[in-house]
């Protein structure tokens, strides 16, 4: 249960070590009921333990950017390795999040 | 009824196999090859892409090439989870189907370095492929869909096609060279 934090007005949600269909409404839902019951600002996801994402891992995060954006708030993505970052790149969520090294 | 069915799903496959051969290499016998049939539930997406990219493994692929295919299939076969045997299907398409099931079949070859991949279903098929090929776009978008399955395919394969026909299922046909 450590995967979500809430720190300052930061939420940080640590991605499983595979993102899929299969796997994506639990992130999506228990992200927004973080983004909701902590009002939190801004979300970062990190993708350290992060070996495999499909197209689902970017309806998470484009999800997430409509709920977080309505209040002004950021999005943010870390420790993207290569494969993820072409990932984000392809769909062209590179354009409307922060992607930190 | 029943009979004019299944003249036309014969008349489908037929026109399928057809597609699949023009597409295929000419004459060419595939070194290797491989089939499976799995329940159309999301937890073998991630069986179904693991089976394959182990398939690929004894060709020495690079962990960008293993990846490419893996995100492919995991997007053909989501889609097929998600959209074929969705509540339109049972609702104008379960009667004409008389088999109880609700499956998703894959088949894989190898012509030398070259995989072809053919992933299909039973469901209620597409009415507007270019539409769904469109990135972004999505039936689903209540469910956190993000539209890019079909692009992320084209994307990570060298080669895509998509045969489908309104209640008789969908048929994805992809390529990719694993280079030396």
């Amino acid at each position: 249960m450590d995967d979500f934090k809430v720190i300052d007005n930061y939420l940080m949600v640590r991605m499983p070590e595979e993102i899929d269909h299969h796997k994506s409404s639990y992130i999506s839902t228990t992200a927004d009921e973080f983004i909701i019951r902590e009002k939190v600002g801004n979300i970062v996801f990190d993708f350290e333990n992060t070996r495999f994402m499909d197209s689902s891992g970017i309806g998470i995060i484009m999800g997430r950017y409509k709920k977080i954006t309505y209040f002004g708030g950021k999005v943010y993505t870390i420790n993207t390795d290569t494969r993820i970052r072409r990932t984000l790149m392809i769909s062209g969520l590179h354009k409307i999040i922060e992607m930190m090294e | 009824m029943s009979q004019s069915n299944t003249l036309t799903e014969e008349h489908f496959l037929l026109n399928r196999l057809k597609e699949k051969e023009e597409n295929q290499s000419s004459g060419d016998r595939a070194s290797n090859e491989m089939k499976l049939e799995f329940d159309a539930i999301s937890a073998n997406e991630s069986f179904a892409r693991t089976a394959v990219a182990a398939f690929i493994y004894p060709l020495n692929p690079t962990l960008e090439e293993i990846s490419d295919v893996k995100t492919a299939i995991s997007e053909a076969v989501t889609n097929a989870v998600i959209h074929a045997y969705d509540e339109e299907f049972f609702e104008k398409y379960r009667d004409l189907d008389d088999g109880n099931e609700l499956k998703i079949y894959i088949h894989c070859e190898l012509f030398n370095r070259h995989l072809h991949v053919e992933i299909w279903d039973k469901g209620k098929g597409i009415a507007n492929i270019d539409l769904a090929r469109e990135p972004l776009y999505t039936e689903k978008p209540e469910q956190d869909r993000s539209g890019m399955g079909f692009a992320f395919m084209e994307a990570f394969m060298d080669d895509l096609e998509v045969i489908s026909e309104p209640g008789f299922g969908t048929t994805i046909l992809m390529k990719k060279k694993i280079l030396v």
